[in-house]
């Protein structure tokens, strides 16, 4: 799950992470009554979306007078912000954090993920900040210096303060940096985090130093003890028909070719895109539907799928292993008469009691085109789509 | 022989009061030598209770003194997965096989954190099993798709592994052992891991390997593949087409900082001499082509 920056800085701050002084706004009244009431000079009007490059993309202005924030407010508040993160379609922006303006010495990095390699926890930190990290991994990776965290101890103090002093924290700030990282990996680990990163953090000119982002994922496996956590999730971040679909407990990911898929199994489902793009078409969605792909399942699987403009075709591919071939052909049946096919549909079942399965497609009396392997069905698939 | 598991491994089923722990364990006891191997259950509070035939105690180290069981098959709920992995290593089970889906990746951290120095062995989290054809099946694979052969499977997809065997059998290729590492970012056995043993297994003559995207798993068993296999070696990567910053159903599948993408990991086994196809449909054939030659 991901959150917004300010929800993100307010978990932090229960940590002790020092964050800017800050409001979330909805409206451009309540930006200006926020930067009112925060006081000083200068202000930073952000957006806040699920997606970085706000800066680029023109999501971040910065103001010298409450006038000023009234017309960034204005402007940003209801934009569509296009980043390297968002795609092309961008994303409508609804919400606002108006902070104070800090005054910037350095811009530095922090990072935590799990590393996979170690299975522990990696602090990583740069004097690179400001920066997508990703380039300076690339061009200059001798500036990231990282910590693989023993779970058993956590961050240490002394761990902490040798990376704040490598990325060049002043001597004399470095035990402040120091506990600001170690509240960062324990916010990181208290909140069953997948990824942290506060990019940048400042020194300011006033010898303080501050979260000046920060961004937060969660590992959807744990939700499930973090109740505090429910209600920071929001939903016009995320795409609809994603939403819809997990109702359903159906793994949907939209894409932008014109061959919906319907596959049982993560791996086998990636494996059904792949072989449509080998066979010269381009897939609409990533749809796994699990092991069970009851009717009523593949009903909403193919309503989604149907919702989409591009679609040219279906192609249902299922290994029925435990789930047994006429089973999964029977719910394919009465979803296609449900919801009314309105492309080609071609079926490709494998499994225990394919035999039995592939004669109630063929009696159905609903338009199948029946296919063996992968290769045929995604052969099978791109004419059915070219002919559309 | 084979890998991990053989006829004459010892079960335990974790979880076996519940509906799936049950219903698996009823088709894994039906299938090969299942009757024999099938020796205990836990759950805990439930001991005495007899489930499929099998005795239920209360904990694994019970089940280990009264059964001298050896393999644990978990079907735990995700909440408590974790804790019952640390049982089994505890209780000094050899080869411990999570089949749990949605285990917290923190749970794991720690998890395997304990088990550094044990010399207990981790499939999975999130993993279809492990199968040694017409001897023993442990996990949730259709046991029939399977037959005794020399190739070795390793996989970290479910239905993806499923396909290859049934390309396999159907080309007269019956199978050693077939491994289901698992969707998940820290878990057990990696890649790595399972190529040593097909290579060290005089029954192996060549293994298909399944990767998809995500982490640098493929990678690193690509390098040890280059210098070390001396059996040939059939991989595919599923996620040619999977769109960065997506999570792709598995956890760990998600190509996340530009790293993890299928083209990296085709390129690396390519370079190890691994014959790499595209076409998920031509597993198979390309295998019995390796045999052949």
């Amino acid at each position: 799950m991901k959150i917004h920056e300010y929800q993100g800085k307010a978990i932090l701050a229960e940590y002790g992470v020092a964050i800017p002084r800050g409001k979330a706004c909805f409206s451009v009244d309540e930006a200006v009554a926020a930067a009112e009431e925060i006081g000083g000079e200068k202000w930073v009007v952000k957006a806040q979306i699920h997606a970085g490059g706000r800066g680029k993309g023109g999501g971040v202005k910065l103001a010298n007078s409450l006038d000023e924030v009234r017309a960034h407010a204005s402007e940003i508040l209801g934009m569509t912000l296009v980043t390297h993160q968002t795609g092309p379609e961008g994303k409508v922006v609804k919400r606002l954090l108006v902070e104070e303006g800090a005054p910037i010495q350095d811009e530095l990095y922090l990072g935590l993920v799990v590393d996979r390699t170690s299975q522990r926890v990696t602090v990583m930190a740069s004097s690179e900040g400001g920066t997508e990290i990703e380039t300076v991994a690339e061009e200059t990776p001798e500036l990231i210096h990282k910590v693989s965290v023993d779970p058993k101890t956590g961050l240490t103090t002394a761990e902490a303060e040798g990376l704040a002093g490598k990325i060049g924290i002043a001597a004399n700030l470095v035990p402040e940096a120091g506990k600001l990282i170690q509240a960062l990996y324990q916010a990181f680990w208290d909140k069953d985090a997948s990824l942290a990163e506060i990019n940048p953090l400042i020194v300011t000119s006033d010898g303080r130093v501050i979260a000046l982002d920060a961004k937060i994922n969660f590992d959807d496996s744990a939700m499930f003890r973090h109740p505090e956590l429910k209600d920071l999730r929001d939903l016009d971040e995320e795409d609809p028909d994603e939403i819809e679909a997990a109702k359903f407990g159906l793994n949907y990911i939209s894409l932008d070719g014109t061959i919906g898929c319907l596959v049982n199994g993560a791996g086998l489902a990636m494996a059904t895109m792949d072989i449509i793009k080998l066979y010269g078409a381009s897939p609409a969605n990533f749809l796994d539907v699990g092991g069970g792909a009851t009717t009523e399942q593949v009903t909403e699987a193919f309503k989604l799928m149907l919702k989409n403009r591009n679609l040219k075709a279906i192609l249902v591919n299922i290994f029925g292993g435990i789930m047994r071939c006429d089973v999964i052909a029977e719910g394919l049946v009465n979803a296609a008469r449900e919801v009314d096919l309105s492309v080609p549909l071609v079926v490709r079942l494998e499994g225990t009691n394919v035999e039995r399965g592939r004669q109630i497609l063929a009696d159905s009396g609903i338009s199948v085109i029946a296919a063996t392997t992968m290769a045929d069905a995604a052969e099978k698939v791109s004419a059915a789509a070219a002919g559309a | 022989m084979s890998i991990l598991i053989n006829k004459d491994s010892r079960v335990v089923t974790q979880g076996i009061t519940g509906k799936t722990g049950m219903f698996h364990t009823h088709h894994s006891i039906e299938y090969a030598n299942g009757k024999n191997c099938y020796v205990a259950g836990v759950t805990p509070k439930k001991g005495g209770e007899v489930v499929e035939g099998v005795p239920v105690y209360d904990s694994v180290a019970e089940a280990r003194a009264a059964t001298n069981c050896n393999v644990s098959v978990i079907y735990v709920p995700p909440p408590f997965a974790a804790a019952a992995i640390d049982e089994a290593v505890d209780a000094g089970i050899e080869v411990v096989i999570c089949i749990t889906e949605g285990i917290p990746v923190k749970d794991m951290i720690l998890t395997r954190d304990r088990m550094r120095g044990s010399s207990s062995i981790l499939v999975g989290p999130n993993c279809p099993g492990v199968i040694t054809p017409e001897e023993i099946k442990i996990g949730i694979m259709p046991g029939y798709i399977h037959r005794k052969g020399r190739i070795g499977v390793v996989s970290r997809s479910g239905t993806l592994t499923y396909e290859v065997v049934d390309q396999l059998t159907k080309l007269g290729l019956g199978q050693s052992t077939c491994v289901g590492i698992g969707g998940d970012p820290v878990n057990g056995l990696k890649h790595l891991d399972v190529m040593k043993m097909f290579n060290d297994d005089p029954d192996t003559d060549g293994v298909v390997m399944c990767g998809e995207i995500g982490g640098t798993d493929e990678e690193a068993c690509a390098e040890w593949i280059a210098d070390n296999m001396t059996k040939p070696v059939v991989g595919f990567i599923a996620g040619v087409t999977a769109p960065p910053g997506k999570r792709m159903g598995h956890a760990g599948a998600i190509i996340a900082g530009g790293k993890g993408t299928a083209d990296e990991k085709i390129a690396a086994l390519e370079a190890a001499g691994v014959s790499v196809t595209r076409n998920p449909s031509d597993m198979g054939k390309l295998m019995l082509e390796a045999m052949q030659k």
